[in-house]
């Protein structure tokens, strides 16, 4: 059990159970190296990573620059909007350039599902998928996968439900996948028209009444709605959506136990969730943000030892 | 394949209170001392000398700790397998301590040239020293000496030494292993 069954981090649906025990373990380790005065390795000091990054981001770019430079890894940022690919460069070539310079690992985010998978066949390298369209983002389900065993000592047999825009979100199907795999319960909650229609055979059940989803769950993780990828309305307005799916301390407050409530970020404040229960007790939003870092520090590592 | 015994429980009894008494000379009070044991072998023999100091010798207290060594290896990505790794556990800072490391076999001194690596994410300490049961003499890829020895022993490549405690595999004997 001692190394991955995969040489890239294209989705949680290509790992097994062993793989995210590994993961896991692993960063319990790397968790305890970021908390020390000194936060850093020597592991991966011949290694090179490029983050290539065609799509924004803030924290997940942050989070894999720290990882890697926290084992030691010689890191180069590529973002979309500073580079060739405006003049027509296609994915392929943009990628084996960067490689020529002798990278051995490239973390990618791209607007398109599948990218990863793609250029996985295509290129020579240890791909970790950042993030692709509304497909799959593997590291923030394991992450909140781990902050959710760390908070509630293990993930099998808990109740969890997404809240929100499950259509558009990467992180909502990495999540379901990562969830299952580990044997917890999930449901889905929002509005119908931002629920995938057979996301049932995903083995997830379907709730449109948020109390009800809340007053079952362990564990909500709510979700942003994803306005930049909606080129038609799914719900009628803002407000609306916020008093049907938002959770604020007054809902939290009437439900018979205490959840925990996680987000994977950038958070709407007031949309999905209000200020004070984001900021509360019983959100571990902060949790998921520092195990990022550990949880990717372990993917970095137990990939890289596979490039021979 | 032969077994061959080097160190029955007894004599490894006798040596522990040896090395035992050779750190006391040097440490008398473990004020400014702490013990590190090096994961994962080390860390049984730096346990039973800790149990010993405080038991038998009467020493107050004494800091005792685990470094897990394996982000600071020189062979990553160089064997087959991927590096597992075990826990650190040090809750005290090393700055200006005097660390004695403690390892069951000293073979290459690579785990031990990782170790001081590993060891300075935790602060500059005012020395370090070395305690191994088993010596491999000849056998060096470093020039790494031990400070306190249990036992030198000449093995030649392809023999094995193995150390077995009584916590773990339910008795304390050292074999030279001939493959």
């Amino acid at each position: 059990m001692s190394e991955l069954s995969v040489k890239h981090l294209l989705g949680i649906k290509y790992l097994n159970k062993n793989d995210i025990n590994l993961i896991f373990e692993t960063a319990d380790h790397f968790k305890e190296v970021i908390n020390r005065s000194i936060k850093k390795v020597p592991s991966l000091r011949d290694v090179t990573i490029a983050n290539v990054f065609f799509e924004n981001s803030t924290r997940t770019k942050l989070s894999f620059e720290l990882a890697e430079k926290r084992l030691s890894a010689d890191v180069i940022n590529f973002s979309a909007s500073q580079s060739s690919v405006k003049k027509g460069e296609t994915l392929i070539d943009t990628v084996n350039n960067i490689l020529s310079m002798k990278v051995d690992m490239v973390v990618m985010r791209h607007p398109n599902p599948g990218a990863g998978v793609f250029l996985s066949k295509h290129v020579n390298a240890s791909i970790i998928n950042a993030g692709d369209g509304a497909h799959e983002h593997p590291t923030q389900a394991l992450l909140d996968s781990y902050s959710i065993r760390e908070k509630l000592g293990e993930v099998a047999g808990k109740n969890v439900v997404i809240v929100g825009d499950i259509l558009h979100s990467r992180v909502a199907l990495s999540n379901i996948l990562a969830l299952k795999l580990q044997g917890a319960n999930v449901k889905v909650c929002g509005p119908k028209t931002l629920i995938p229609k057979h996301i049932e055979s995903l083995g997830v059940t379907v709730e449109t009444d948020l109390r009800k989803a809340l007053n079952w769950c362990d564990v909500a993780n709510m979700l942003r709605v994803q306005n930049e990828r909606m080129d038609i309305s799914y719900f009628p307005t803002t407000r609306e959506y916020t008093q049907q799916f938002g959770v604020n301390k007054t809902l939290l407050e009437s439900l018979d136990k205490e959840i925990v409530i996680m987000h994977p970020g950038p958070i709407n404040r007031g949309v999905e969730i209000t200020s004070d229960v984001a900021d509360s007790n019983q959100s571990i939003i902060l949790d998921q943000v520092e195990n990022g870092v550990a949880v990717r520090m372990a993917v970095i590592y137990l990939l890289a030892s596979k490039i021979k | 394949m032969s077994k061959k015994v080097l160190l029955s429980s007894k004599e490894i009894q006798i040596i522990l209170h040896r090395l035992a008494c050779q750190l006391l000379e040097n440490h008398s009070d473990f004020k400014d001392t702490v013990l590190i044991g090096l994961q994962p072998r080390g860390t049984f023999l730096a346990k039973r000398l800790t149990d010993l100091l405080t038991q038998e010798y009467g020493v107050k207290e004494i800091n005792l700790g685990s470094l897990d060594i394996t982000f600071y290896r020189d062979d990553f990505r160089r064997g087959d397998k991927t590096l597992e790794a075990s826990k650190t556990h040090i809750d005290f800072l090393v700055e200006d301590k005097k660390v004695v490391f403690i390892d069951d076999v000293l073979y290459t001194g690579r785990s031990i040239r990782s170790a001081l690596t590993a060891v300075q994410s935790f602060g500059r300490p005012a020395e370090i020293e070395l305690l191994t049961l088993i010596d491999r003499r000849f056998s060096r890829h470093l020039p790494i000496q031990p400070n306190y020895r249990g036992r030198q022993v000449d093995a030649i490549n392809g023999e094995k030494v193995q150390v077995l405690w009584d916590e773990n595999e339910g008795q304390d004997i050292v074999y030279l292993i001939n493959e």
